[in-house]
């Protein structure tokens, strides 16, 4: 019996072979283009991924922390990745990488789970939804066929939670079930519609591979690689979902910032290329944006980390995406650009890019997306100038 | 099991339903969840012999501090000892005559949530539990809050010891020569306010944060503090130097420069604040209620723990005598580790072992103290069931069934589980079964048995 990470290690055949016995269920999708989101919990420092390295006061508000000019990969002589973000400067070259900074959701608190749960259920406040904006998106997509949406990991984060049927994937798995067994135990769960919509979502072909095997903690780098690679081979399929949320942990830098967000942002660089290698022609197609729940304080603290902040950062990679360059307004660090003193001011609203990525890449209508997805968002306008 | 309200008594303020829990609760589920409401009841014999966090810390510091390779060989010993002890808290928790205890130790445990996330301490989260969160569980609130937020692994899991007063000893020669604008570390201070106490529309501001986070400086331990030379011994210390002079205030209190009383003080106040109050109220009500917490269930609870001065005891027995808690038996889901204790219990396994427990929470992503963030895990059917988990809970329950199949009367495992509030269909399709492992995977995922 061969554990699926084990089998993935040896690299003795693609992912490809198990995904296609694994419970999955594929169907034609109305819509060839791609989106991903990759939602990095915890609050991304985007002063440190996207260094504004040549400001002044950049490096008065970080004396220990800042990273230097001969440490950067400078974008535009103002703006450099930080170096462990390096795997990803092809993109930037080749111009399907780019950056907005100072860029937030209209949250303007400093709470982790009021920030995430708002990012997630798009009604413009903490907990004024049930259910996630991108499983309602979906549902604008195609009526007839809804298995468009794939949650990488055991839960479905609320973001992808709603009526639109929605996928997960995780990367092991146990001896399956008899078909016999299932269609009983379907039976069973007729009159409880939770578990029955769970386990609906869940049957399809059985599935072959025995792994009890050790994994890994959550947010450990194999395991985002290996969730990159299954939701690149399944976006590349025809028959494949078109839309995917990777999550990753682990960015709430109070303390130790400079070495820890270096691992944090090798894993997230080696994720995205190998999102963007697996998905293949298909990354033509696809746009990943990156995003967080907020930004952090622009000044150090005490610990050689940063507090909660409010203007962040977000990242587009991908074919359909417009790179090669910082896009969005850049309000500065002085004194008097601050927010609240202390905060990059959020000059650039999440919803606008969520909002160009519904209409522009994916198709839906502004009507659509302005009554159902982002119901509360009329002021804020699609932000121009992303997308090819 | 005859009645629907000792299923009720079992699963919603119990650990699930085993083959001797009738006998247990005799004719009276309601008396049998307040007779187990018993203020100071000792350290369980199950979790006597384990180390205190003190030794924990001291002996990884000093291995550290030595340099000399020793630190592996501790963190393995120290991993076991992890290891050993869940194990040990899940056998109490399976056969226990009290599992009302062994709900509310997890129940705050959760609440305080220290994760496995952060490196030094992943090993001493038992130890944790045990010395700050058992034995207040029946207690008073505020003396929880105070034991916990002073607890070394609290304070580390929270960046408490690196925050220093700017205008303390320390913090002005450290704001001089480094060029700072802060010495501060808010991350303690901003969570005990939004997830410990008045949760997060509790009506604090940012000022507040600060200022709390002013009294809190100096709040430290002797141990993993990185360069010090102090003294190791893994417990509580305070560090003058680092504490910033002067009045705090917080939500329009002044508190006089006090040195280590100020944070008690503030504690006090905390605890007994009307929002406290609600938040914690809010969180009882949900996990003992419904998802959706009744608004009268909240606002009596909310009544009894500011007029008991947050005694727990008296909270959880006004819970208990809630009928909102009893009017519906399935209405919440059981969380993954909720689910794999129940199924132990139900089959009688006393001594769960690591492919028992461990294993299957991994899968399902509810490792023992690894929650994602402090806020820790979350208490709705949606945070628990969808394709994936429901599709890992089958299979891991299918392949215990098959290992512990024999011996185990599949009509006695679906009265002594699920009898009372099994739905015909579920009655119809356990006895239609064909095997007897067959029959318990059904009973055990049945969504019944899912729920509490």
């Amino acid at each position: 019996m061969l554990n699926r990470r084990a089998f993935l290690r040896t690299g003795a055949a693609g992912l490809l072979g198990s995904l296609a016995a694994s419970r999955l269920a594929f169907a034609a999708a109305p819509t060839d283009n791609r989106f991903v989101f990759v939602f990095l919990r915890g609050g991304l420092d985007g002063l440190h991924a996207l260094a504004p390295f040549a400001d002044a006061d950049y490096h008065r508000l970080r004396p220990g922390l800042a990273l230097q000019a001969d440490q950067v990969l400078s974008l535009d002589g103002y703006f450099g990745m930080h170096p462990a973000l390096a795997p990803l400067m092809p993109l930037w070259q080749d111009g399907t990488l780019g950056f907005v900074p100072a860029a937030a959701t209209g949250y303007r608190e400093r709470s982790h789970f009021d920030g995430q749960n708002m990012l997630e259920n798009g009604s413009g406040q903490p907990f004024g939804a049930r259910d996630g904006w991108l499983n309602r998106a979906i549902l604008g997509l195609n009526g007839g066929d809804r298995r468009l949406g794939l949650a990488l990991g055991p839960a479905v984060p609320l973001i992808l939670q709603g009526p639109a049927h929605v996928q997960a994937w995780v990367d092991e798995q146990l001896p399956d079930l008899d078909e016999d067994f299932l269609a009983r135990l379907a039976q069973v769960y007729q009159a409880d519609p939770l578990f029955a919509a769970a386990l609906g979502d869940a049957r399809g072909a059985p599935e072959p591979d025995m792994g009890m095997g050790a994994a890994g903690a959550q947010g450990d780098r194999r395991a985002f690689s290996v969730a990159a690679r299954a939701a690149g081979d399944l976006l590349a399929r025809a028959d494949g979902p078109r839309i995917a949320v990777m999550e990753l942990q682990g960015w709430d830098t109070h303390t130790g910032q400079a070495w820890r967000l270096e691992r944090m942002l090798e894993t997230l660089a080696d994720g995205l290329r190998t999102l963007a290698d697996r998905l293949g022609p298909a990354w033509a197609q696809t746009v990943v944006m990156v995003g967080s729940e907020f930004g952090r304080t622009a000044a150090q603290n005490g610990s050689g980390g940063t507090d909660h902040g409010t203007g962040g950062l977000a990242m587009l990679a991908g074919g359909a995406v417009r790179g090669g360059r910082i896009a969005g307004r850049w309000p500065g660090l002085n004194d008097a650009a601050l927010f609240e003193d202390r905060d990059v001011l959020a000059a650039n609203a999440y919803e606008g890019i969520f909002k160009a990525i519904l209409i522009r890449h994916l198709g839906l209508t502004p009507a659509f997306v302005e009554a159902a997805v982002f119901p509360d968002s009329r002021a804020i306008a699609p932000m121009e100038g992303l997308l090819r | 099991m005859r009645d629907i309200d000792s299923f009720t008594a079992l699963n919603r303020f119990g650990m699930g339903a085993g083959p001797g829990d009738a006998a247990l609760i005799g004719g009276d589920p309601r008396g049998f969840v307040g007779a187990q409401i018993v203020p100071s009841a000792g350290l369980p014999a199950a979790l006597a012999g384990f180390a205190p966090s003190a030794t924990m810390i001291a002996d990884y510091a000093t291995a550290r501090r030595a340099r000399d390779g020793s630190l592996r060989a501790v963190n393995q010993r120290q991993f076991e000892a992890y290891r050993d002890e869940v194990l040990a808290a899940a056998a109490l928790a399976v056969t226990t005559p009290a599992p009302l205890r062994e709900r509310m130790v997890r129940f705050w445990a959760n609440h305080f949530t220290v994760s496995r996330s952060r490196g030094p301490i992943a090993n001493m989260i038992p130890a944790y539990v045990r010395e700050a969160i058992r034995p207040h569980v029946f207690g008073r609130f505020a003396d929880m809050l105070k034991t916990v937020v002073r607890h070394p692994c609290m304070l580390i899991y929270l960046d408490n010891p690196s925050s220093i007063g700017p205008r303390s000893a320390s913090g002005a020669v450290r704001m001089r020569q480094q060029g700072l604008e802060t010495t501060l570390n808010e991350n303690l201070a901003r969570e005990v306010l939004e997830l410990h106490t008045l949760g997060v529309d509790g009506g604090y501001s940012q000022d507040d944060v600060i200022q709390f986070a002013l009294a809190l400086t100096g709040w430290s331990h002797g141990g993993l503090r990185r360069g010090g030379g102090e003294e190791i011994h893994g417990r509580f210390v305070f560090v003058p130097r680092q504490h910033e002079p002067g009045p705090k205030t917080i939500l329009g209190r002044t508190y006089p420069e006090d040195g280590e009383a100020e944070v008690p003080r503030i504690l006090d106040d905390l605890a007994r604040h009307p929002a406290t109050a609600q938040h914690l109220a809010t969180k009882l009500v949900r996990h003992f209620v419904a998802d959706d917490p009744p608004p009268q269930a909240v606002a009596r609870i909310t009544r009894v723990y500011l007029d008991s001065d947050g005694d727990l005891a008296e909270v959880t027995r006004a819970i208990a005598a809630l009928d909102a808690a009893w009017a519906d038996p399935l209405a919440k889901v059981k969380s993954h580790q909720e689910f794999v204790l129940a199924v132990n219990r139900a089959a009688g396994n006393a001594t769960p072992q690591v492919p028992d427990l461990f294993r299957p929470l991994r899968l399902l992503g509810q490792f023992p103290y690894l929650a994602p963030s402090p806020q820790g895990w979350g208490d709705r059917a949606s945070d628990w069931i969808g394709p994936e988990t429901v599709m890992i809970r089958l299979e891991w329950a299918h392949q215990f069934a098959a290992r512990r199949a024999g011996g185990q009367d599949l009509r006695q495992a679906f009265d002594a589980t699920i009898g009372p509030v099994a739905r015909d269909a579920t009655r119809t399709w356990v006895f239609r079964a064909p095997s007897q492992d067959a029959g318990l995977t059904m009973i055990w995922t049945s969504p019944e048995f899912q729920r509490r």
